[in-house]
C-alpha cells in the first residue's frame, strides 16, 4: 500500500516548477551583481600600481599625464564639507518638521512630491540651476561655495530621507511619556527624540559625504576646475575635484598613460565604496544596540 | 472680586521656553518647505536663462523636428529632434536590461533569499547603486568599449549599446530596492493565507504578491525611466556622443543631458547657444517632473485600496 500522505503528481509538478522558477531569479540576481563585482575587480587590477604616497600628495605634472591627485582630493573635500554645512542643518530641519510638526494635509503632501523631484531632477539641471541662481544671480561666481551649494540642494532629499526613517523609528511612548512630565515639544524633540535617532542622522551624513564625492555634473560649471596649479584659499575660489580629474582625464587630455584614469577612478570609487560599507555597519551595530 | 482669582496678565503663562519653542517650530517648518522652494527655485532661474532664447531664436516645428543641431555655424539651427531620439533609445536599451533582471533580483531577494544570503544581497546593491557616474562613463569608455569591439566586431564601441548596458546596470540596482520595498510591503498574512490553501512558494508570488504589489513595481520602472532619461557623465562618455538617429544598437548617438554637458563650458553667459542649452534643460525638467508625478500617483493608487 502506497503512503497516504505521498506527493500527487500535481504536487511534484509544481514544486519542480517552483525550483526552475527560483533557480531562473536566483541567476538573474547573480547576472546583476557579478558583472559589476568583476568590472570592479578590473578598475582595482589595472588601477592598484597607480597607487603610491605620491600619487596621492603630489600636485599633477606635463599637462596632468604624469603626478598625482593632491589638488582634486582636497577639492573634493572642501567641497563636501562646505556642501555639509549647508545640506545637513536644512534636511535635519526639514526632516524635523515632516516626523514631528507636520499635519497630514496638502502641504505635507506638497513637501514630499517636491522631495521626491529633487532627487528625480537630472543632475545636470541642477548644474544648470546652479550656474542660473548661485554663479550669476547670487554672484558668487564659479567658486567652491556655488558648487557646494548646487550639490547640497541636489542631495537634500537622502538626507531628509535618513533623518526622517530616524526620527519615525523612535516610539510615540518616549515622547508622550515626555510630554506627560510637561516638557515642551522642542524640549522633547531635542532631550528625548534626537538622541535615540542620532545613528540614522550620522547614516545620512556619510551618505551624504559619499554621494557629494561622486557628483560630476552638478560641479562642472558650478565651481570645479579642468586644471589649477595651486590650492584654493577661500570658498570663493574654484577648486579641483577628483570626479571631474577622472572625467577630464579619460577624455580631455591627450596621451594620458593608460593607468593614471584607473587610478583615480580606483580612489573615487574606494572613497564612496568605504563611505558606504561604514555606514551599512555602523547601521547593523545600532540595530543590535537598540533597546525597544 | 475674590482674592484667589488671577489677574488676566497673571494668566498668561508664557516663559522662555514657549518662545524658544514657536521659534524651533517655525524654523524647522522653513526646513520643511525649503523643497518646495528649491523645486520652483530650479524652474524657475532655469526658465530665467532660457527665456531669452524661446522668445527669439526658439522655432517649435525646428527643436522637435530638426536633427540639424548646429548651434556654432554661421546660421546655427537648434534641432533637438536626434536629441531627444538619442536620450530615448538608450533608455529604451537600459530598460531593456535594467526591469527584467532588477524585478527579478527583488523577487529572489525579498521572497526566496533569506538570513544571511538576503543581508548579503542587500548590501551588494546598496553598494553597486552608491557608484558615482563618472566612474560609471569611465569603465563604459574603456573596459565596455574593448569588449564590445571584441565580441561585435564592430570598429567603435562607443554606442547606444554600450551606454544602454551601462544605464542598465546604474538603473537596476535602484530599481531593484523600490521594487523590493513594494513586495515587503504586502501584507504576510496574504503570504500565509495562500500558503494554507496549499500553494507552492512560486504561485504566491505569480498569483498573490505580485497582483497586490503591482502599483509599487510600475512605480519602480518609472523612477528607473526617469533615472535613465536624467544620466548625464555616464551617457556622455559611453554613447559616442554624435549627432545621428540610430538605425542599430552600433550607432553612436548624443543625449540632451549629455549636450548640455559638453557645450555650456565654451557658451557665453546670455548668448543664443546659452539660452538653448537652458531650454534644453527646461525639456528635461518637464519630463523627469512628469515621470515622478506619475510613479508617486501610481503608488498613491495603492494606499487607497
Amino acid at each position: 500500500m502506497t503512503a497516504r500522505f505521498a506527493a500527487t503528481e500535481l504536487n511534484l509538478s509544481n514544486y519542480r516548477t517552483e525550483r526552475r522558477y527560483r533557480l531562473m531569479l536566483f541567476s538573474m540576481t547573480a547576472m546583476l551583481v557579478l558583472p559589476v563585482l568583476i568590472i570592479l575587480g578590473i578598475l582595482v587590477l589595472k588601477g592598484a600600481p597607480m597607487i603610491s604616497w605620491e600619487f596621492l600628495f603630489e600636485f599633477p605634472r606635463r599637462g596632468m599625464t604624469e603626478g598625482g591627485i593632491y589638488p582634486a582630493l582636497l577639492g573634493t573635500i572642501f567641497i563636501v564639507v562646505v556642501d555639509l554645512i549647508f545640506a545637513m542643518p536644512i534636511g535635519v530641519a526639514a526632516a524635523i518638521y515632516l516626523s514631528e510638526y507636520a499635519p497630514d494635509n496638502w502641504l505635507t503632501r506638497t513637501i514630499n512630491l517636491a522631495i521626491i523631484n529633487l532627487a528625480g531632477v537630472p543632475s545636470i539641471v541642477h548644474a544648470l540651476f546652479g550656474v542660473g541662481a548661485f554663479v550669476i544671480f547670487f554672484g558668487f561666481g564659479t567658486s567652491i561655495l556655488a558648487a557646494a551649494l548646487t550639490v547640497a540642494i541636489m542631495t537634500l532629499p537622502l538626507v531628509i530621507v535618513a533623518t526622517r526613517e530616524s526620527l519615525q523609528a523612535v516610539p510615540q511612548a518616549f515622547r508622550e511619556a515626555c510630554w506627560s512630565m510637561g516638557a515642551s515639544r522642542w524640549q522633547t524633540i531635542f532631550a528625548v527624540v534626537l538622541p535615540n535617532a542620532i545613528s540614522g542622522i550620522l547614516t545620512g551624513l556619510i551618505l551624504e559625504v559619499s554621494r557629494t564625492a561622486g557628483e560630476t555634473a552638478p560641479i562642472m560649471f558650478t565651481g570645479a576646475a579642468f586644471f589649477l596649479p595651486f590650492l584654493p584659499e577661500s570658498v570663493f575660489e574654484q577648486t579641483m575635484a577628483l570626479s571631474l580629474h577622472l572625467y577630464v582625464v579619460s577624455t580631455q587630455v591627450p596621451e594620458v598613460p593608460e593607468a593614471l584614469p584607473y587610478g583615480v577612478a580606483l580612489v573615487l570609487i574606494g572613497i564612496v565604496l568605504i563611505m558606504n560599507a561604514i555606514s551599512i555597519v555602523f547601521r547593523s551595530y545600532l540595530r543590535g544596540k537598540k533597546k525597544w | 472680586m475674590s482674592e484667589n482669582t488671577l489677574a488676566p496678565s497673571q494668566l498668561d503663562q508664557r516663559d522662555a521656553s514657549w518662545y524658544v519653542d514657536k521659534l524651533v517650530q517655525i524654523l524647522m517648518f522653513v526646513g520643511g518647505i525649503s523643497a518646495i522652494i528649491f523645486i520652483i527655485g530650479i524652474f524657475v532661474f532655469i526658465t530665467k536663462e532660457g527665456l531669452g532664447f524661446l522668445f527669439e531664436g526658439f522655432s517649435f516645428t525646428e527643436f522637435f523636428g530638426s536633427i540639424n543641431w548646429r548651434p556654432t555655424s554661421a546660421n546655427p539651427t537648434y534641432g533637438a529632434l536626434a536629441l531627444i531620439v538619442g536620450t530615448a533609445s538608450v533608455t529604451g536599451v537600459a530598460m531593456l536590461v535594467a526591469i527584467p533582471f532588477s524585478l527579478g533580483a527583488a523577487v529572489y531577494i525579498s521572497e526566496f533569499a533569506t538570513g544571511r544570503t538576503k543581508e548579503t544581497l542587500k548590501v551588494l546593491v546598496e553598494l553597486l547603486a552608491a557608484i558615482p557616474s563618472v566612474v560609471w562613463g569611465f569603465i563604459g569608455m574603456s573596459i565596455m568599449n574593448e569588449l564590445i569591439i571584441e565580441v561585435f566586431d564592430v570598429p567603435i564601441g562607443l554606442n547606444v549599446l554600450n551606454a544602454g548596458i551601462i544605464l542598465g546596470l546604474m538603473a537596476a540596482p535602484i530599481m531593484t530596492t523600490i521594487a523590493e520595498d513594494a513586495l515587503k510591503a504586502v501584507p504576510d498574512r496574504y503570504r500565509e493565507a495562500a500558503e494554507a490553501m496549499g500553494a507552492t512558494r512560486w504561485q504566491i508570488i505569480r498569483q498573490v504578491i505580485m497582483p497586490a504589489a503591482k502599483n509599487g513595481l510600475v512605480s519602480a520602472v518609472l523612477l528607473g525611466v526617469g533615472r535613465g532619461f536624467g544620466e548625464t557623465m555616464a551617457v556622455l562618455m559611453a554613447s559616442g556622443h554624435a549627432i545621428n538617429i540610430p538605425t542599430s544598437p552600433f550607432d553612436s548617438v548624443r543625449a540632451l543631458t549629455a549636450t548640455i554637458a559638453a557645450e555650456l563650458g565654451e557658451t557665453a553667459q546670455g548668448s543664443e547657444h546659452y539660452g538653448a542649452l537652458f531650454a534644453l534643460g527646461i525639456l528635461l525638467f518637464i519630463i523627469t517632473f512628469i515621470i515622478n508625478l506619475a510613479a508617486d500617483l501610481v503608488v498613491r493608487g495603492i494606499r487607497k485600496k
